[in-house]
Formats: structure tokens, sequence, C-alpha cells
């Protein structure tokens, strides 16, 4: 029964505590080493070159001058980077995004790439090579990119998903639509229906570090990286394909991370930083200036969002339906098919369509960042589901609950739901203080309900018992944000052992099998299943020691409370043999205890939470300030609450920053405006208000200690609670976001205009 | 381009250094004297991840040459702990869970540092003012805001 996955409903020690996280001192004494913090000897400094151009046609690369510059040990270019994706186009866009293939595809995209002996040396060949560029055509808006007269980004790509088949080349990439029931007849049924149109633009993850590898690569074609990454194996198996190098000959080992937020599961310089190092044979270090973080990274798409939804004058939702624009940057992507399919999924809906259009621009390729393309898709449907509230004379909240998912209910994606917390979140948010405190002049009030589907996949960790009796466990799943100290939770409760016995650590790829990506909020719920597992393993292992000591059978030894107890009245001579002594023993008993567990961690619980939001807008010049927030979120179980409530405090303070003031700025040129912290600038420490949690505990069914990731979710709300809590105080419906004060007080400004003529 | 020589003191040691002329605090800090603590975040004094103390006046080292540093005393995080035991502020940041990454930790260490050093009975709107300059991620600044003021308690509370 190992590997029974089921909640166990158990009684908790040690899980749910709050101890201090295995990392800390080392992250509070600077001696936590991150990407930029590695040296090796002999090392180089890498730059990589990039386009000033939107979109241009690489007519002739000239390095010659920067080659011949003394200090400078290799140049590369698109040319030594060959393609050996043998037919994979996913791949090549891989590749080709690391370094353009003729042509630029944005602003920032690389052309180049030297490695010198120190940095003003590296930047003074930089300036020395020359590129010849023929400027193309460019666009970098969702909308623009759509129409049948725009640029072509990529000639190759076919629409997938029209109908009938797309046979001349399009910006749209892909078509998806999910959905169940028929619209028309449940619109027809409708006595109001409310159809809105919304914009997002464009934001970054805004981890504080940029990207940072070292990489070496010898002439016997063995390399090591060590990289900041959220993936250090899925790193490894892309870098090893992207070069020709056998993926156990590259060892990949993680640095700490400082921040990810999805950002950081791609790879962006790490395959050039080898390329340079093959070429100069000497160790690189490359790491990015912020202005490269944000020109030549992955951000999430900018949108265009409408949503249709109709209701009866009861408050039941008839119909609801949306068409979804996402931009995926220059290469094709999931995003438009993602907001399509989380849109709706916290509703139980009889008809229900959406469709996502994911659209290609001249923009930077777009990766995940936090529930990927959830907080747009929310936006819009959460803003809609607020005017049809106000429009029924509901209170948004009970409409909410009328119309909420529950056990049972067919999800607009598809799956049929098990025991779902959005009942839940919305109960606790009808009763929450926050609810009912009063507002002040110039106030509002907003809320609004999110979803994330999380996810498990491939997982391996090792978990060693030293003769002392103290733990180490070793996972693949990158510590983004304090895992190592709920794993470590983990591992004592399944043990039956203090939380100080265990040591986590992050292994490197030669250490340890497998592991996907720290991505989809997976960490804590599929380590933590393997480490269960592991665990489980390591204590058959002291039984069997136990009942060899005892010269009993295994099946007559039971592990509890950190012991191994002889069961039975025939035993009841035989004093319980703890982990300590077991471990002591072990050199003479078969050798050190060990568990293992590889697994794919399947049955990653849905995750969903209700957001409430109190600002103030000054009337005078359209600021807004967040004087309220509460979250109250599913988390399955909390395995140590106070890094569930810190992600529950950051994506919310993500998403503030995103509805109040991020965005990506384009100019005419296609060139970003504002690549650098002082002009996107995120929410700082003066901005906020403290921002409450509540942690909800409906168990996943399919996890032992019933946890379900919680990483995601709290990113997905914010943009609808803010912009419905600043329609409400500024009296005008808000649908671009960001809700800057330039949006706010010409919304405010065309309503007053309105009225006058009206 | 020739090395300038420099004097200095760094969290109470005499080090003597050569730059270049060109070179930040940061720079040599990190790649000249093994002093990673403080991290470049932005390298235009956005971030706040670099911050140091140069004669107990906060700067991020990102903005000051190496050069400056002749003649001052400068402090970074590797500095707050003595003899190998945590400042309040480094315990209680632990403690409140304050940090999630921890790359900003550091620059926040080393600015809630400064501000109770001249405001040992900070409010919260003062917290919030001082650490503005220093960009967070992950947190929300919830609990590291009530990390330095439950330093800012203790440390009272030990002065008597």
């Amino acid at each position: 029964m190992t590997l029974d996955t089921k909640f166990t409903n158990q009684e908790f020690k040690v899980v749910g505590t709050r101890p201090p996280r295995p990392d800390g001192t080392d992250k509070v004494t600077g001696r936590a080493r991150y990407g930029a913090d590695a040296s090796a000897p002999g090392q180089l400094v890498g730059l990589v070159l990039r386009s000033p151009h939107a979109h241009a046609k690489i007519k002739k690369i000239d390095t010659s001058k920067a080659e011949a510059l003394k200090g400078v040990k290799a140049v590369i270019t698109s040319a030594d980077l060959p393609d050996l994706t043998k037919g994979d186009r996913g791949m090549l866009d891989i590749l080709e995004n690391c370094m353009a293939r003729g042509r630029a595809l944005y602003d920032g995209h690389a052309v180049a790439a030297v490695a010198a002996i120190d940095t003003a040396t590296a930047r003074k060949a930089l300036k020395l090579i020359k590129v010849d560029y023929q400027v193309l055509p460019h666009v970098t808006d969702v909308d623009e990119a759509m129409k049948p007269n725009a640029p072509i980004v990529q000639p190759h790509v076919r629409t997938v998903g029209a109908d009938p088949k797309a046979e001349k080349a399009s910006n749209v990439a892909q078509i998806s639509q999910f959905g169940h029931g028929d619209v028309d007849a449940g619109f027809a049924r409708a006595d109001v229906v409310v159809e809105r149109s919304y914009k997002t633009e464009q934001t970054h993850q805004g981890y504080i570090e940029p990207h940072a590898c070292l990489a070496s690569m010898g002439p016997d074609g063995q390399g090591e990286l060590w990289v900041t990454t959220q993936g250090h194996f899925t790193f490894r198996n892309i870098c090893a394909n992207l070069l020709g190098i056998d993926i156990a000959k590259l060892k990949v080992t993680s640095s700490e991370i400082g921040g990810g937020f999805g950002g950081k599961t791609h790879v962006w310089v790490e395959p050039v930083a080898l390329a340079l190092s093959r070429k100069a044979n000497r160790p690189v270090k490359v790491v990015m200036s912020r202005d490269e973080v944000f020109r030549a990274t992955g951000p999430t798409s900018s949108t265009s969002v409408d949503v249709k939804i109709g209701a009866t004058r009861d408050g039941r939702i008839t119909a609801a339906s949306a068409t979804l624009r996402y931009q995926d940057g220059a290469f094709p992507g999931i995003w438009g098919m993602l907001g399509a399919m989380t849109a709706f999924a916290c509703y139980d809906l009889e008809n229900v369509k959406t469709v996502g259009y994911d659209v290609l621009v001249n923009r930077p390729k777009v990766t995940a960042y936090r529930a990927p393309s959830a907080p747009m898709a929310a936006f819009g449907v959460e803003s809609t589901v607020d005017l049809l509230a106000a429009k029924l004379g509901m209170a948004p909240i009970d409409f909410r609950i009328r119309n909420a998912a529950k056990e049972g209910t067919r999800a607009s994606y598809g799956p049929t739901y098990g025991p779902i917390g959005i009942g839940p979140t919305l109960a606790a948010a009808k009763s929450h203080p926050h609810m009912k405190a009063p507002l002040g002049k110039n106030q509002g009030r907003g809320m609004a309900c999110g979803f994330w589907f999380n996810f498990g996949g491939q997982t391996c960790t090792d978990l060693n018992i030293g003769v002392d009796g103290t733990v180490s466990l070793t996972v693949g799943t990158v510590d983004v944000g304090g895992s190592r100290a709920s794993l470590s939770l983990i591992a004592a409760e399944e043990l039956g052992i203090p939380y100080e016995r265990v040591r986590c650590t992050i292994a490197d790829t030669a250490s340890l099998g497998h592991n996907d990506t720290t991505e989809g909020s997976r960490g804590t719920f599929s380590s933590g299943m393997a480490t269960i597992f592991a665990a489980r393993n390591a204590i058959d292992v002291m039984r069997e020691r136990a009942a060899k000591t005892w010269e009993i059978d295994a099946a007559e030894v039971e592990w509890k409370d950190g012991k191994a107890v002889a069961v039975g009245a025939a035993h009841s001579n035989l004093a319980p043999l703890s982990l300590e002594e077991l471990a002591a023993k072990s050199p003479r008993t078969g050798g050190p205890i060990a568990g293992h567990n590889e697994v794919v961690a399947d049955g990653a619980g849905v995750s969903f939470a209700t957001h409430i939001c109190d600002v103030e807008v000054d009337p005078e010049t359209g600021k807004t300030q967040v004087v309220r927030y509460t979250v109250i979120q599913d988390a399955g179980k909390a395995i140590h609450p106070d890094y569930v409530e810190g992600q529950f405090q950051g994506g919310a303070a993500q998403g503030i920053g995103w509805a109040l003031n991020e965005e990506y700025v384009y100019g005419a040129d296609g060139r970003l405006q504002n690549a650098g912290f002082l002009d996107y600038r995120i929410p700082v420490c003066s901005d906020l208000p403290f921002i409450d949690t509540q942690i909800l505990e409906i168990p996943n069914p399919n996890h032992p200690y019933g946890v379900r990731g919680v990483g995601e979710t709290s990113i997905v709300p914010p943009l609808a609670a803010i912009a419905n809590a600043v329609s409400n105080a500024a009296g005008v419906r808000m649908t671009h976001i960001p809700m800057s004060p330039p949006r706010i007080l010409k919304a405010i400004n065309n309503a007053k205009l309105n009225l006058a003529a009206g | 381009m020739s090395g300038i020589h420099v004097a200095t003191t760094i969290n109470g040691d005499a080090v003597e250094f050569v730059c270049h002329p060109t070179e930040t605090l940061l720079d040599v800090l990190r790649d000249r004297l093994g002093l990673t603590g403080a991290k470049e975040g932005c390298s235009s004094g956005d971030c706040g991840a670099c911050s140091v103390t140069v004669d107990g006046r906060l700067v991020c080292s990102c903005l000051v040459l190496g050069a400056e540093a002749e003649g001052r005393a400068v402090t970074t995080v590797e500095g707050l702990a003595v003899n190998g035991a945590l400042h309040p502020l480094q315990s209680k940041f632990i403690e409140h869970a304050a940090l999630q990454c921890g790359i900003c930790t550091p620059g926040f260490l080393v600015a809630a540092k400064a501000l109770l050093d001249r405001n040992p009975d900070p409010t919260e709107e003062q917290i919030r003012y001082a650490l503005a300059g220093n960009l967070c991620r992950c947190t929300g600044y919830d609990k590291i805001v009530r990390a330095v003021g439950a330093a800012a308690k203790q440390i009272s509370k030990q002065r008597g």
C-alpha cells in the first residue's frame, strides 16, 4: 500500500506548524548562492547583442572586428547553433528564440554573443559586431495582428484548429474551443444578458533576480551548468537536445532562485552560454541586465476579451460565452487556450462556450506567469458577472454563490469536479468582517473569484538516514518559496521524528532521477507525495531491520511514533526500537537505510479563491490606493501555513501591480519604451496595505495529506476584484487594465461628458 | 584603463583593492572581494537589492563607484551578524517568514537596520516608506513589515 495516494485524514503532529525554514539563515546572512553568485576558475564574461528592431531581416553579421579584439575568446551567431532538432518545430522555436536565425522577430531578440576576459572587453566587442538589418513591417497589438493585412510574424505558421483547414500563413497560431450545452438556446432563455469587451496590457513576472548562469563545456563533450531556474532537469534536457550533448553528460545544478513565477521555466540565454563555453573552451558566466530581462525573456500575454453572460431574473446563469485573444509574442504558445479553459471554471453552467485565439506579434516569446492566462480571463468574466448582478439587483456575492460550481459540476473545460473549494471560499467571504466594513469617501469595494488547475508531474525523491538518525531528504523540485521547509515537515511527520532532524536538499541533475519543472503549483504537492512514499519505503526497510534484530517476521512489526514496535502479546517483551537505534545498528544489519520514490504525481486538486478588495480613487488625479485586501483560498492542507499565506499575499500583490500600474509600453517603432523598474513600476512597500489571508482546507482526495498546490490561484482574482472596486469607487466601469491614473481620469471625464451630452 | 588603489573598511575589516574607475562598489564587493550578499537586480538604483551603508548612510551600491569607498566604512549584509549571532532583524525575518525567494532579503535587512538605527520605534507607515526603495516580488511586503516591527520591539526590550 506504499503507493496509495488516497487522502488518509490522519491527525498531524508536525504538519501545519510553522518552524523556521532550513535555508533561512543562509538567506539572511548573504551566504545563499543565487544564479550570479557562482564563479569558476578562468571564467569569461558572456554578453549578448540584441536586435534594436521589432522585425528585421538579418542580411549579414560581420563579427571579424569583434573576434580580433584582444581579450575576446569567442563570438557566436546562429551559425554556431546549428539546427539539430530533427523536424521538431517546437524545439526549433526555442533555438530560434535563443538566437535569431535570419530574422529578428522582436526588439531584444538575440542576434550574436561574445565571451571575453572581462565585462569591459565584452561590451567593446558587442559594439564591433556589424549587423546589416533590413527593417520589416511589424505588429505588436493583438487585435491588429489578427487583421487580414497585418505583417506576418511567422510565415510557416498555419492556424491549428481552423475550420476549414488553414492554407495561408496567419498570425493566429491556434484556435481552441471549449464548452458544452447550447449557448444560443441558453441566451434565448435569459431575462438579462450583459456583453462587454475588455483589454489587458502585457506584464512581466518581475522577479528581482535577473537570469544568470555559469556554463562550462569541455573538449570531451561533458558539461556543467549552474543556473537560476525553476526546472534544472528540463533545462538539461532542452540544452542537451539543442546543442547535441548526451543528456547524462550535462550536469545542471539549480542555484538558489531569486523569483521565477513561471519566467524561469524556460531557457533563454543558457544554450547560448553553453555554446560560448564550447567555442571558447573556458567557463562562461552570463548575467542578464534588467533591460534584457524585460526585452528578451518571457512576459505574459496582452489580451483582448469579449464576454457575454445571460441569466434569469432569479439570478441563475442560463448561458455564458467568451472570445479570448491572447498574444503569444513571436512564437506559438498555448496561452489563449488556457484562457479559454479557465474563463468560466468557477461556475456551474448548463450552456457555456469559449473560443481562445493564440496570436503572434513582434514581441518577446510569452511564457508562463503564475496561473498563466487565467487572470485576464477572470478579469473579463468577473467584471461581467458584477455587471449582471447589478442589473438583476443582486449582491455580487449572492449572485456568485447562486451560480458557483460544486462537486459533480461539469467544468466548462471538460472534467467533472470532485470536492472543490469555490463554494466554501464564497461562503467565507460572505461572512467575513471585511464584507461588512464601512467604506469612506471615494472608496469602493470589489470582489472576484479565481481558479487554477494545478499540476503534478514526474517526481523523484531520495530519503537517506544517517547513522545518527538524522535524515537527508533529497528532492528535485526547485524550492521557489519555502518548499524545503514543507517537505521536511512531511518527512518528519511520516517518520515520526522532530522537524529539526531532517535536512532537505535540492539535488543536481546527476544525483537524482528526472523531476519536472517547479510549475503548476506542484512543488509541495508532488515532492510532498514522493517524500511520503520515500519515507514509507524507508520505514519498510526499518521494519525489516527490526524484525531481523528480533528474529521475527517483518509483518509483525509496525511503525509508530518514530519507532519499530513488535505487534501482539507474544512479543510484549520486545522493547520498541527507535529510528535512532535502528540507524546506529544499520552498518551491521544490512547497511545504509534509505527510501526512494519515483512517481508521476497525478491528481493535483484544482484550486479556487475569492478575494475582497477596498480601494480609494482620487477623482482629481485618478490615482488608486488599495486600502484593504482579503484573500480566501482553499489550500487542501496547509503544510507550513506561513508559506501558504506568503503565496496568497504575493499573488495578490502581483495582481495589484498588474491591475493598477504595470504594462509594457511599445512605441510606434515597435520598441519597448519602459524596460526598467523605474518606468515599469511594480508595487513598493508604501503602495500596499497588510494583505489579510484566510486558509481553507478542503482536502484533495488524491493526496495522502490532502494537499493542493497554492502558488498560483492567488493572482487570478485581483485584476477583476480591483476593477470591480475601482468601478464602484469611481462610478464608471473600467474595462482596460492597468487602471493607471490617466486611464481612470479619462474614464471619469468621458462619463461626465456622456452625462452632459445625454 | 589603469586601476585605482582603494583602502577602505568593510564590515569592520581593513580592506584594500584595485579597481577600474568605472567599476561600481557593487561590482567590487561581488567580483573582487567575493562578498556576493549584495545583489544586482537592476543596476539603476530602482530595486535596492544592492543596499549597503557607507559611513552609516544607506546607499544603492550599484550607484556608488568602487573608488568612492576610499577611507570610508562600508557595511554589507555579511556584516550584520556579530560573532555568529544573528541581528534581531535577521532572526525576525526567519521567524516571521518574511522571505520567500530571499534575493531581496539582504537589501531589506540593510535598509531596515538603517531605519532602526535612526528611528528605533517606527510606525507601520514609517517602516513602509523607509523600505519603499527596496523591491520584493514574492511577499507583498506584509510579513516584512511585521518582521521589522517585531525586531524593533526586541531591540528596544534588549536595551531595557
